[in-house]
This record gives C-alpha cells, structure tokens and sequence, in this order.
C-alpha cells in the first residue's frame, strides 16, 4: 500500500488533518492501532472549546486556540457536530484570587479574545444560581462553548473517507524505516508506504518521532479522573465553571455537555504509562472535594460514570507542530494537551499547509463535499416526524436503547457509515446507546447481536473496543 | 388515536396481573405495551426455581410463573403489543409508543397502569475506581447472555453483592463450568433471601465476605483482576485490607432502581425511599387514573407480592374506570425507627376493605416487635423471630381500625427491640 500521506493516530486531531488533506488531489491514509477512531486522550478530556484566555500570548497554543474557535464554528456546521455557546466562568473563590482574574483578562484581550468581563458575585448568582458560597468573583468568556469530542472526531473522519481518505484500523506503527525520498512504515497489518508522514500519535507521540531517531520530544502523560452526572444534573451549571488554574493546568471544572449531562473533573496525575487510564480513589475523590466547591449540589449519588484520560502533556509546554529536524517530511504535531480540543480545526489547518509545500504538484480537488449529513437522532425528534420516520423505515421503530431511546435504525446507520462502528463502544459514542442510566445493562446484549449480524460474524466475535476486550466466550454447556 | 379503557404498560408479572384483574372486574377494552419480544418481562430470563411458593402453593420457574399468567392472558381479548416502547405518557393519559410494525401509536386511555419494573445499579453509580475493560456488567446482564443468549460472559467471577440476582447468578455461572471465587457484600448482612444463601453459596462452597468491597478493577482490554479490601463501620475500605484476586468478570448485584422515567415525565410525585411514585392503597399515584404496581413501585423480593400488589392495582383501575373509586379522606403512613417506607404511602379511610402496607426494615432484627401506632393507640404489635433488609414484611390495617381516624390521623409503623 502506497499513499502520499500517512497520518498516525486517528484522536481528534488525526481525523481533521485527515479531513482536511481529503480537499486534496492526494492519496491519504490515517493509521489507527485501536479499533476505533477517538480511542485516547480525545475521548476523555473535559469537551470544551476553550475561549483562548488561558495560553501564553504569541505561544501556538494561544494563537491557534483563537484561530481553532473561529474554524471550529464552520467545521461542526458542515459537519452537523452540535457546538452549543454556553460561555464559561474562572472563579475567583478569595478577594486574593480577584488579581489572578484580572491577569487573566488581560491576557485573553491580548491573545484576541473577544467579551471577556470580569463579573462580582451578586451578579454570579443569578447568572448561576448553585455556585459555591465562597465565590466571590469571575472571569466571564462569553465564547467558550462545547463540543462533544468523539462526535467531532467521529464526523470528521467520516467525512474525510467520503472524500476518498482511508482509514487503517488495527494498524499499529512498529517500525519507520526512511526510504531515500519517503517512508516505509512496518504496521501490525503490513507495510505501508508514504511520502510525508504526520505524527499525530497523542501520547505516543514521542515514541513514534524515536522511530525515525527524532528525541526531541518527550511527553509526560498526565492523567485526569473525571465523573459524568446524570441528565436530570445537567442544569446545576449553565455555563462552564472553572476553578483559578495552576501550574497542573486549568483545574477541575463543572460543566453541562451537549447531551445534557453534567461533567466534573479532572484531577491532574503525572505518571509514565500513557496507556494506563485507571481512575483512582485519591483522584476521584479530588476532583470531588474541588467540585462542590464550585457548585455544592453535585452529588455523586447521580453519577452514571467515570473515566480517566490522558493529556499528551510535553516538556516543552507547547503545542509542538512542524517538521522533524531529522526529515522535513516526517510532520510533528505532538504535545496536544489543552487547549488541543479548541485548536484542533486550526491544527489541521496549519498541518495542510506544511504538507502542501512538501508535495509537489499538489492541488485542490475540483470536488470535495464538506457536508456529513446528520446522523437520525430519533430522541431530539416531535412525534410527526417520529411517525414519518418510522413509516419510511422501520427499523427506527425498534428502540434497543431505552434510557436514551436510541433506534435499532440508528446503530445499523452508525455501523455502515463510512469508518463505521465495528464494536459496542463504538456504537456507543455514535449513537449513544448505552450511555444512559443503566449504561448498556439491557441494550448491550442487543447491540452485540445487531453488530454480529450486520457485519455478519458470530456474536462472540464482537468485542466491547476491539483487541481482547470480548465480551462472550464460549456457548453455554 | 387509538381509544381503551386501560393501558397497561409492561407486561411482566405486575403488568399482566393487573391486566388480568381489570378485566376479571369487568374492564371492557385493555391492551398491554411491552417491550420485550414476548410477554413474561424479566422472568423469562429467571430459568430457577422459587418462584410461586406464595400465590401457587408450588414452586416453580420464573418462565412457568411467567407463562401462567401469559396463558391467561391469551385466553381474554386483552390487546397485546410487544417489541413495543412506550415513549411517552401524557397528563391527558394519552400514551406514545412505537415498534417496528405499527410506527407510532397514540392511545387515549381512562386509565393507566405503570409496571414498567426496574433495573440494576450499574457500576458507574459505586465509583469503583480502575479501568474500564470488558468483562464488568450487572448479574442481570450476565443472566441474559447466559439463559437467553446461550453464552459464557466469562469464567473466573467476583460477584459484588449480595442481591437475590447476584446469588443466583453465583450458582449459574458454577453450573455453566465458571470459577466463582467470592461474593462481596459491604453491608454487614445479605441484601438477599436467606434460603438463596444457603442453596446458591453454602452448597457449592462459594466464601460470602460481608463488610468488603471491591475498590479497584484491572486489566485494559479484558478484566484481570479486582482488588477488594474490608470496610469499616461507615462503610469506608480499610487501609492494609486490601488483597487482589484475578479474575476476567466482575459482577455487579448492587441494587435495584424503580424505572420512572415515564413517571417523571408526567410529573407524578416520586418517594424518596422507594424510588416509585406515592400511591394509596389501590395504588393510584397522586396524578388521577394513573396506576403503579411491581417493582416500578417498590423494589420486591417475591414475585408473588408483586402479582398480589398488582391484582390490587387492576381492581382500582376497574373501579376508576367504572367511576366507582372513592374520592374520600387520605392519611399518611409512615415507616419510623427502622421501618425504612410504607407502601402505599396514603390510605383512605373510609375504606371498607382490608389494606395490608408493605415495608423493609434498615437493618437484621432478631426477635424485635413490629408496632403499628394511630394517634397513640397501638393497633398492633407482633414479635418477629428475624427481620431482614432483604426480606419485604407486611401489616394489616383492618375497616375497624380506619373508622377511628380523621383526616389529621399519621398511621406509623416501627420496630421494638
């Protein structure tokens, strides 16, 4: 196999350098070893589009967080990605705190964000009634919004396939070997052969630039506990509630998601094992303790989940993104932690134009379709357009999921859509089945049967995210 | 629009109870909404015995419970529509569902009769901290990929929790050829029945270790092992307790939640306790003509305390539906001193039937008495061998008793050591 590009990592910044390489007259390929697309850090981090206040004036980070919540609008429209502005506040919890506020502001006014106010908490309260009662003041950024990570990544890949990209699941690199003008890449499925490779292995990413005998990056994963809260939670915050950041990075946050939800977390844990996403009771219980400090309520008596991710936090304490000094086509995008999410269209966009001084004669596709079409989302539907639907296809008649009411129609979509879903987390974070309240105890067994039939292997063949994580071994005696 | 009398929404033990009894009253056009591909609800995946000890006077299997009444049910023109999801009930008591046969369907109902049951605690509910890997699902799952599905969801097993499903599922999953290495339980007691724990652990020499817990699961793809660890008297894991046992399955049997997402969605008001709508004493919830009975309104240990509470449901629908259901004076009842609830929750008291209010106590009792008090006057005490969480108990309140009350009356029930 023979591309011009091979991508490795398909995380959320993977999949829109994908996308956004499809608009070119290129062969592309993105390299995943999972299962799955947004199978690391992308599918646990906190969901928010930063509003760039935070970032070091004239850093990447600061430049293309601004650049990526400008791009980030176009991107979820053409990819029909909701993106809800529900703005977000820094909380100052002591009047010694109010200066940090103030930095803050100023800071963002230079990175070029727009409405930052700093508001005193008479007026906090009745924008955000549960806040703590030691909030005494707060940054406002009226442009922070969010966006659900996995659904953007999801999308964008989805589309970049439609526009002739190709996606290599289960494709691990194990070996880069250079090769005069290009790059042989030994995978777990073969070798594959590019003329530019892009880098975009998370916290891998340090590993994969050691391939090629590029040592400057090293990536000190930091892991982060987070808790979801139950949809009837999901109104304790209106905006994002951020706590003062520090030196470990933006603090615990309370936030509704776009589904309704409400999100707590992360703690901040360094350790070695950028693999390892084992939650622990000290860091639970951490990002507890700094929650309700923000908001009092949240009760973990409503919790339906809780997960960890790691951040791709580098030394270096920047977005590194550029061509490796050992091979100007070997393109570094490395150290993507926060606000990795926000700058990720921006990324992409920085990306492709590195990529398009590397190849010779390339060019814009005459026909490129920026649109994925809207997945069904039976739950958001009235009854009439339920009923249409429903008499046009009856397969979005039968609900597998009841918590969050999700339609066999809609995991037979979500399953051959192009890089569709091959196991039951990825139906998961496609449709959401099973992520309501009893978290797949009834739908999974369902899923797994729709899966095995509709990809047409036996049923304890479908694992719950590819590699060894079955789910049924043997018949029953 | 479709038009019945009454909408019966599943069709378990408690759905087609009431079915059956509203039609036994005299309840003309009744139709019953479930989901499942077949009627008989949770049952049919309870391929043990135990069942019907009670209301048969035999003991039989959840399916041949379940297929009784769905013999009987098929001798009446009750309406039945499976694989059939109910979206939506409405303050007019006009329900949406849909399937894959009919599309969506509206029905304008007089009644309305809640049974949609309940389902497990899941683990994200217990913050078991760790990784998330496959091989970690509630005992009820487990049960449906094993007595359903026909396969082995795994083969060296934890079990968390001492529920009736937990237990039960701890013997299966020996006979299927599975190593079950413990039960935890973090309760000082059982949550399940006593003979389960004699017939599902003690006969296969299965260890229940109670005031422990599971803090820790392992393994990135599949499970490899949990650590479990003793906890204290506030339930809290004891430092140096902590030990790990390999294992690829962790089951979870942590409790059962009522579910009322219909309920909310009408706005029908909830108890705390119980986690099922307030009800009186035929088990019409405080939104008129809307009726609940099974596990959506109290968690049960019999099944036969649900076909009993849900007979009581059908023959109050019967009522409402014939215009007959008195409007009347309702008091409240009202579980103290380790009495956790009482359903129903009111009753009325011009009420010429015996009412038997059901309740679980907090705690294991042995020999306590169970007094039942009205404006001072003890209108009952009894002295019980063992009360047990895991066990519902019930009192009766006899016609006599209720004449007595005013509207201002608390009927309270406790326990005496």
């Amino acid at each position: 196999m023979k591309y011009d590009v091979a991508v490795i990592g398909a995380g959320v910044v993977g999949s829109l350098i994908t996308r956004e390489l499809s608009k070119y007259n290129i062969g592309v390929a993105l390299l995943e070893r999972a299962n799955d697309c947004a199978m690391g850090a992308t599918k646990a981090n906190s969901a928010i589009v930063h509003a760039g206040f935070d970032a070091k004036p004239g850093s990447l980070k600061a430049k293309l967080n601004v650049r990526g919540v400008e791009l980030m609008k176009v991107a979820c429209e053409e990819l029909n990605v909701p993106l809800k502005n529900i703005g977000a506040y820094v909380v100052a919890f002591s009047e010694e705190e109010i200066p940090h506020l103030q930095e803050l502001l100023e800071r963002g006014e230079e990175n070029g964000v727009p409405g930052l106010e700093i508001v005193y908490r008479d007026e906090l309260v009745k924008r955000e009634p549960n806040i703590g009662e030691k909030a005494v003041a707060a940054l406002y950024a009226p442009t922070s919004s969010i966006v659900c990570p996995y659904e953007l990544t999801i999308a964008g890949l989805e589309n970049a396939v439609t526009n002739g990209a190709e996606f290599l699941r289960n494709c691990e690199v194990k070996e880069i070997r250079q090769n005069g003008d290009g790059f042989v890449l030994i995978t777990t499925r073969g070798e594959i052969e590019a003329d530019v490779v892009i880098n975009a292995a998370g916290v891998h990413s340090g590993k994969v630039a050691e391939m090629i005998g590029d040592t400057s990056i090293e990536i000190k994963p930091r892991r982060g506990d987070y808790y979801l809260l139950d949809k009837s939670q999901g109104a304790l915050a209106f905006s994002t509630i951020f706590q003062c950041p520090t030196k470990m990075g933006k603090g615990v946050l309370v936030s509704p998601t776009v589904d309704g939800n409400l999100i707590v977390g992360p703690s901040a844990i360094e350790h070695d094992d950028g693999d390892n996403v084992e939650t622990t009771a000290e860091g639970l219980e951490s990002v507890y303790n700094s929650a309700i400090k923000s908001i009092p309520a949240v009760s973990l008596r409503n919790a339906i989940t809780s997960f960890s991710g790691n951040r791709a936090h580098c030394t270096a304490d920047d977005f590194i993104i550029g061509s490796s000094e050992k091979n100007k086509k070997f393109i570094n995008v490395a150290g993507i932690e926060s606000p990795g999410l926000s700058s990720a269209p921006a990324i992409a966009e920085m990306v492709a134009g590195i990529v398009t001084e590397l190849i010779p004669g390339i060019q814009k596709k005459s026909v490129f379709n920026p649109n994925r079409p809207a997945p069904v989302r039976f739950r958001e539907m009235t009854s009439t357009q339920r009923a249409k639907l429903v008499e046009k296809n009856k397969a979005y008649g039968r609900i597998i999921c009841r918590c969050e009411t999700i339609t066999e129609g809609e995991i037979i979509d979500a399953i051959h859509a192009p890089a569709g879903a091959r196991d039951v987390d990825g139906v998961k974070r496609r449709t959401r089945a099973g992520m309501g309240r009893c978290q797949g105890g009834f739908c999974g067994s369902k899923v797994v049967e729709i899966l095995a039939r509709e990809l047409n292997v036996p049923v304890n063949t479908i694992t719950k995210f590819g590699g060894k994580s079955d789910i049924m071994y043997d018949k029953t005696k | 629009m479709l038009n019945y009398d009454l909408v019966v929404v599943g069709g378990g033990p408690a759905g087609m109870a009431a079915a059956l009894q509203a039609k036994e009253e005299g309840v003309e056009k009744i139709v019953i909404l479930e989901r499942a591909e077949t009627l008989g609800g949770i049952l049919e995946q309870c391929i043990h015995t135990g069942f019907g000890l009670h209301y048969f006077g035999e003991e039989l299997s959840g399916p041949e419970y379940a297929g009784r009444f769905i013999a009987e049910v098929e001798k009446t023109d009750i309406d039945v529509y499976t694989d059939t999801m109910v979206l939506d009930v409405s303050k007019d008591n006009v329900v949406t569902a849909v399937n894959n046969r009919d599309g969506l369907i509206q029905i304008k109902a007089i009644a309305v009769v809640l049974a949609m049951g309940c389902r497990e605690r899941p683990r994200g509910a217990l913050s078991i901290a760790g990784s998330r890997p496959a091989g970690v699902m509630t005992a009820g799952t487990a049960q449906k990929y094993v007595n359903i599905d026909g396969y082995m969801p795994g083969k060296k097993v934890v079990i968390l929790g001492s529920g009736d499903i937990g237990l039960i599922m701890a013997r299966r999953m020996t006979l299927e050829g599975a190593e079950v290495k413990v039960v935890c339980e973090l309760m000082p007691y059982s949550g399940g029945l006593k003979r389960n724990i004699v017939q599902c652990l003690d006969d296969f020499g299965i260890p229940l270790r109670l005031s422990c817990t599971v803090i820790a699961t392992h393994g990135k793809e599949r499970l490899e092992g949990v650590t479990i660890a003793n906890v204290d008297e506030n339930l809290k894991p004891i430092p140096g307790t902590e030990q790990y046992i390999e294992c690829d399955t962790l089951l979870l049997s942590v409790g059962l939640i009522p579910e009322n997402e219909l309920s909310n969605g009408v706005g029908i008001e909830l108890d705390r306790v119980t986690g099922g709508p307030v009800v009186d004493e035929y088990r019409e919830t405080l939104h008129k003509g809307i009726f609940a009975c099974g596990n959506v309104l109290q968690v049960h240990d019999l099944v036969d305390y649900v076909t009993e509470e849900s007979k009581i449901a059908g023959k109050g629908a019967a009522n409402y539906i014939f215009g007959k259901k008195q409007d009347g004076t309702f008091i409240n009842t009202k579980g103290v001193n380790g009495v956790r609830y009482i359903v129903p929750q009111r009753v009325n008291i011009e009420n010429e039937e015996d009412v038997k209010l059901y309740f679980r106590v907090g705690q294991v009792y042995k020999g306590a008495k169970v007094v039942v008090e009205c404006d001072g006057n003890i209108l009952s005490s009894k002295k019980k061998v063992m009360l047990a969480p895991g066990e519902m108990e019930n009192v009766k309140i006899t016609p006599e008793m209720l004449k007595n009350m005013n509207k201002n009356s608390e009927i309270t029930v406790r326990i005496e050591e």
